[in-house]
């Protein structure tokens, strides 16, 4: 109950705390807000008016610092889930800033090899300087050891490119999804200075706080008791995807107009585009 | 620095450009990076500093969310750890190995920022086969530790957030040393690491025997890790048990900290 000071008084929330002490009579309570309220009034009043009874103004007229940011937040959600022998990656396609739309088309899941698609969420430029940096880096792996890069070792070196930037780190949200050796399903999630570990699905961006507790539960079955534990279908992930991203447009002004899903199996890359609330 | 030339890859060098320029301006400081608490969301397992506080009490240690504990006792090292990672309040996953295997008989455990533990001690492991190759023996936990604890010596000050226990078993017997970002480097018998390390310390100190059998300092251990995400808001998920003994590590049970808590339950009633 402390109002902002300004100069000398402060209404101390221990002298309040006092009188709400004496409640030990039924009117006693009435009375004694009645009184609090009153003082209030009289302190905010004090504060408004100056000397001479008029509103102070209450611009501030003086040097004001201004920052160069090289950051800027585009938002965006991404989500990858991976199953037995395929892994889904999904992203939003719109592209704010502040109260914005910048693109309605600038989808989020960017493809490296024919097993590994990442997608990233964050600033956007810091995400095209990245992925442009991850394909040359695969190229040049590519033409050293004659052979395609892993997901494994994407994501080993991912972390490492991370790093390197641990003193002015690229402003993304990573998360890849693609079949490791054995023609499973993988998950990698990073955060922006490189920590990395590999899961079943993940949620990433702007929505991932509401996206995530809804996997936990329908994908990992976390807080659910007697039921029966499947393994996830094809189907049923990519509809579960739909789902959950409909209701992140519903409740994240970042996320919305359309979703594009990347569905990864032996057989390749598929695509996916459904649309989703313009607002 | 160091950091550089690990990282430099054999043609490209997109790196370096940036790192000068920006050294001062851009340290980890999250306000000087001009986006507010955006970037407050690296993955972390440390408890964020009050930032209304004037710049003289960030020098006080702010403590690293987590649990982890190590101790010595006549066969071998005891480690258990939580498993829970927090971006601010967010709990970001609760499946993270915070023990690294260094190599087949030297341990590290995790406590503070989630890419500078890893990273560092990714490079300590580097450094331990380097040692081995050069000298044709296994590297001594005391000399680990000290690598590892001069590696981060040269970035002291700029925002690195470690605290580490390495683990193993040498010519000497067990060995335990506690590093951290600070410069820090104790050798001990025990060691608790992180916010929730107070009731881990209350758990292990009052049951600690050097002559425990392998079983009772399981439990112990495993104990003290779930008494102390029962109270810390900032540890949790599961516990990791390993047991470094004279041929190296072995990891002992994984448990689910409510499974735990129905075990525990029961053995009350």
């Amino acid at each position: 109950m402390t109002l902002p000071a300004d100069g000398g008084t402060s209404f101390r929330s221990d002298a309040s705390a006092q009188e709400t002490q004496d409640l030990s009579t039924s009117g006693g309570h009435i009375a004694v807000i009645q009184r609090v309220l009153v003082r209030q009034l009289k302190m905010i009043s004090a504060q408004a008016c100056g000397a001479n009874g008029k509103m102070k103004d209450y611009h501030y007229s003086g040097p004001v610092e201004h920052k160069f940011s090289p950051y800027a937040f585009n938002g965006g959600t991404v989500l990858a889930v991976a199953g037995e022998d395929f892994a889904l990656v999904a992203s939003d396609t719109r592209l704010s800033e502040g109260y914005s739309i910048h693109s309605r088309d600038s989808p989020k899941c960017y493809k490296l090899t024919d097993t590994t698609v990442i997608g990233c969420s964050g600033f956007h430029g810091d995400c095209l300087t990245l992925t442009k940096i991850i394909e040359a880096r695969l190229k040049m792996y590519k033409h050293s050891n004659n052979k395609s890069m892993t997901s494994g070792a994407i994501a080993a070196m991912l972390s490492t490119i991370l790093y390197g930037r641990r003193f002015f780190p690229y402003y993304v949200y990573n998360i890849i999804g693609g079949l490791d050796e054995e023609g499973r399903g993988a998950v990698y999630s990073f955060d922006p200075v490189g920590s990395y570990q590999r899961d079943t699905y993940k949620a990433g961006g702007s929505a991932s706080a509401m996206l995530q507790p809804l996997l936990d539960n329908q994908i990992g079955f976390k807080n659910m008791e007697n039921v029966e534990q499947v393994p996830l279908s094809q189907e049923k992930a990519v509809q579960l995807v739909k789902d959950v991203f409909i209701s992140a447009a519903e409740r994240d002004v970042y996320t919305g107009d359309a979703l594009k899903i990347c569905i990864i199996t032996k057989e390749g890359i598929r695509e996916e585009i459904v649309p989703l609330r313009k607002d | 620095m160091a950091l550089s030339s690990v990282l430099r890859s054999e043609s490209a060098d997109f790196v370096d450009r940036f790192n000068q320029p920006f050294a001062h301006g851009c340290g980890l400081n999250q306000k000087d990076l001009g986006f507010g608490t955006a970037l407050d969301e690296s993955l972390n397992f440390a408890v964020k500093p009050l930032d209304e506080a004037d710049e003289a009490e960030r020098k006080i240690e702010f403590l690293h969310g987590t649990t982890t504990l190590a101790f010595k006792f006549q066969h071998g090292v005891i480690v258990a750890v939580d498993s829970r990672a927090t971006a601010g309040s967010y709990i970001a996953s609760q499946t993270v190995k915070k023990v690294i295997e260094i190599n087949p008989y030297l341990l590290g455990t995790m406590a503070g920022g989630a890419a500078d533990c890893s990273f560092w001690e990714r490079l300590l492991a580097r450094q331990c086969r380097i040692y081995e190759l050069r000298n044709k023996e296994r590297i001594s936990v005391a000399a680990a530790s000290k690598l590892l604890a001069n590696m981060v010596y040269q970035y002291k000050g700029m925002g690195l957030s470690m605290g580490t226990m390495v683990c193993g078993w040498d010519k000497r017997g067990p060995g335990l040393y506690y590093v951290d970002s600070e410069g820090n480097r104790v050798c001990g018998d025990l060691f608790a690491v992180g916010s929730g390390s107070m009731y881990a310390y209350g758990v292990v100190d009052s049951g600690l025997r050097y002559d425990l059998t392998v079983e009772e300092a399981c439990d112990l251990g495993r104990r003290a890790i779930y008494q102390a995400t029962y109270r810390d808001a900032y540890s949790g998920g599961q516990v990791n048990l390993y047991r470094v003994h004279s041929d190296g590590w072995e990891r002992v049970s994984q448990e689910d900290v409510l499974q735990l808590h129905l075990k525990y339950q029961s053995e009350k009633a």
